[in-house]
């Protein structure tokens, strides 16, 4: 089994307003092994982009610990944090919205490099150099190299992206909803150079996405989000083929298959997503579930192994082994 | 070009709501031309649901706004062709027919719920706008048949007099919907209208559409990037590249009886759900520059069945079935097949 590289302990991240204290991320735990993916998947404000900006401190934990190779980066000092982001780093979604227009290719990629003083901003021929090998790593043409972000269209953006973020020759990567915005013959290209990234450079990803599809074909094991909660946490084919949770099993059945005849009988939910906002210490998904209970008004459900590697928080779904034991 | 696709159904004397003739639509700006939409033909019977699928920048949406007679004009050019809408020459109308025409006979939902509805007027208003514009009501009965509509999407009839800020996303939706749907149109134009909501709550408005069809009997446009979304609602299939339709048949004969390259490429670059290990083949390249589209095939330069006569010339047309058309002149070798038909071996 590979070594564990990012631990997650009951990471919290609530936010106040004026309406109440929005919990985001609510006590979630789980662990990353070296050179795997965590997929992340859930509907919008599920808080699945808020863990993923938490893991890399872009922002500050409300509570939790982040233990990355040992070391609780929660505690770390601005400058000991600064250090360790070479390691860790993150794509984003909107390859429009996440490169700043009014530099270069080259300007953009070499941006890393020069703020870690990884080279000197005076060796100009160096950094030209190691540009043009990160950006012949993702597939980018030479002759982009003084073109900039709106001459492109979104999958050399993201292209663009994936470079800066290799630039410091990551262990880590936070990818959130890096293919959502591109066209399906496009997204095809970029995860399959995520993949080949991952396979030549030994990377571990976290891969956020809404897309239930592109999260089975691309992680090891997947976690399922509900209103700021891990509800369900398995293997991708575990997951897919024998989901436990209610919430799991409405999500999986609303797929479409872009097959004749593929579609089947859609589990229907009642009623939208709750507010975040002060939610209270029951089942989040309680309103909407169909197997509801009177069970399901005490406590919020803990995140339980129901068998080997297969995690669900449910107070209908039982540990199948009498030994059990309570989830990490 | 493509008429041959109107002249089927007329043969069968089914009552056509919407008939699309050789349509060019170009954008025209001062230092260059977006070639957007190249000639299309498509025509769609009552009741039936039309996908057009495509990537970005395939022609899709500037072809429902040329159904409506909404090409921003400057600078959108209707070059060539005809539409009619139940019989209505859209093309031909004064702004005040047009009036009377959408809304009625013709109405479209929009992709982004968060945008298409006005912030400042309540969702009931909205409503019955559109009602009062069609049918000779006063405002309270107006009011009131907008509630029923409300209902009808899912929505409380007491929530009419609520802002659009006060709906969740797949609420909003609905909202256009009801709206579109207020005066019972013949045809419905839906662009991307799952697009921006959550699985499930895309899923709901799905069943919600497939069922307000079937009850009304309103003929469908989806216009959509997403197979899945297709395979779901669709009777019909064009799949369209560069602003041309490269395949047009029935859902069965296109999803399973896969003839174009492109069709192929669009299948090969999802993933299958079915069997994760399955190996991404994505579609080489980028969409052509619609500015300046190549002289043959606008897909050669990404075809991997590519040959010269492809660049040089349009592709050519094949009438495979009755139902199923394709234009790619691969096809002109009659032993042509591509990958995915060798796989189910045979092209029948």
């Amino acid at each position: 089994m590979a070594e564990v590289l990012l631990r997650v302990r009951n990471l919290v991240k609530y936010f106040k307003t004026s309406r109440g204290v929005v919990h985001a991320v609510d006590d979630i735990s789980f662990d990353i092994e070296e050179g795997k993916t965590l997929g992340i998947v859930g509907e919008s404000g599920c808080g699945k982009s808020t863990t993923g900006r938490c893991l890399i401190r872009l922002i500050e934990p409300t509570s939790g610990e982040i233990i990355y190779r040992g070391q609780d980066i929660c505690k770390l000092k601005r400058s000991e944090m600064k250090n360790l982001r070479k390691e860790m780093q993150i794509i984003f979604q909107d390859p429009y919205a996440s490169l700043n227009p009014r530099k270069t290719l080259l300007q953009i990629i070499a941006e890393p490099l020069l703020y870690n003083k990884i080279i000197s901003s005076r060796d100009k021929f160096a950094i030209e150099k190691r540009v043009l090998e990160l950006m012949e790593k993702v597939g980018l043409a030479e002759r982009l190299i003084n073109t900039y972000p709106h001459e492109l269209d979104g999958g050399r953006r993201q292209r663009i992206g994936i470079a800066r973020a290799l630039a410091m020759e990551p262990k880590f990567i936070v990818c959130d909803e890096p293919v959502s915005a591109l066209d399906v013959s496009i997204q095809a290209q970029i995860l399959n150079l995520l993949k080949e990234l991952q396979r030549d450079l030994g990377l571990t990803y976290v891969f956020i996405t809404h897309d239930l599809s592109v999260v089975n074909h691309f992680s090891d094991d997947i976690a399922v989000m509900y209103l700021g909660q891990i509800v369900e946490k398995a293997p991708a084919d575990e997951l897919f083929e024998n989901p436990l949770h209610p919430y799991t099993q409405a999500l999986l059945s609303a797929i479409l298959i872009p097959a004749v005849g593929a579609n089947r009988e859609r589990i229907k939910l009642r009623g939208e997503v709750a507010s975040p906002i002060d939610p209270p210490p029951v089942c989040r998904f309680a309103k909407r579930c169909n197997y509801y209970s009177q069970e399901c008004a005490h406590g919020v459900p803990p995140l339980l192994e129901i068998t080997p590697g297969h995690f669900v928080a449910c107070h209908q779904v039982k540990p199948v082994a009498p030994s059990a034991t309570k989830a990490n | 070009m493509g008429s041959e696709l109107n002249g089927q159904a007329a043969k069968d004397n089914k009552e056509l709501v919407l008939e699309v003739n050789n349509l060019v639509v170009h954008y025209v700006l001062q230092e260059e031309t977006v070639e957007a939409v190249n000639g299309i033909s498509f025509s769609l019977e009552k009741g039936k649901t039309i996908g057009l699928v495509g990537e970005t920048g395939a022609g899709k949406t500037t072809t429902a706004l040329a159904i409506m007679n909404l090409v921003p004009d400057p600078p959108g050019v209707i070059k060539d062709g005809t539409i009619k809408v139940c019989g209505y020459n859209m093309l031909e109308l004064s702004a005040r027919q047009l009036e009377k025409i959408r809304g009625k006979e013709v109405s479209m939902i929009f992709q982004d719920p968060m945008t298409s509805l006005n912030p400042v007027i309540t969702v009931g208003d909205q409503i019955a706008e559109s009602i009062m514009l069609h049918e000779k009501l006063t405002y309270s009965q107006a009011f009131n048949r907008a509630k029923e509509m409300l209902e009808m999407v899912g929505i409380p009839g007491a929530r009419a007099t609520e802002y659009p800020h006060q709906f969740s996303g797949g609420m909003r939706q609905r909202v256009g919907i009801a709206i579109a749907l207020a005066c019972n149109p013949k045809l419905l134009l839906a662009d991307e209208p799952t697009t921006a909501l959550d699985v499930t709550i895309q899923a709901q408005v799905l069943d919600m559409i497939d069922e307000l069809k079937r009850e009304l009997g309103t003929a469908l446009v989806m216009i959509t990037h997403d197979l899945g979304v297709v395979a779901k609602i669709c009777d019909l299939v064009a799949v369209m590249y560069a602003g041309r339709i490269v395949e047009y048949g029935t859902l069965e004969d296109v999803f399973d009886r896969t003839l174009h390259p492109y069709t192929e490429g669009l299948f090969n670059s999802l993933p299958d759900i079915r069997n994760r290990k399955n190996q991404l083949q994505p579609i080489p390249g980028l969409m052509p520059d619609p500015t300046n589209l190549p002289r043959g095939c606008s897909f050669a330069p990404r075809c991997r069945y590519v040959s010269d006569a492809c660049r040089e010339a349009q592709p050519t047309k094949h009438q495979v079935s009755e139902t199923h058309v394709i234009y790619c002149s691969a096809y002109d070798d009659s032993n042509f097949q591509i990958e995915r038909a060798r796989g189910r071996g045979g092209n029948g």
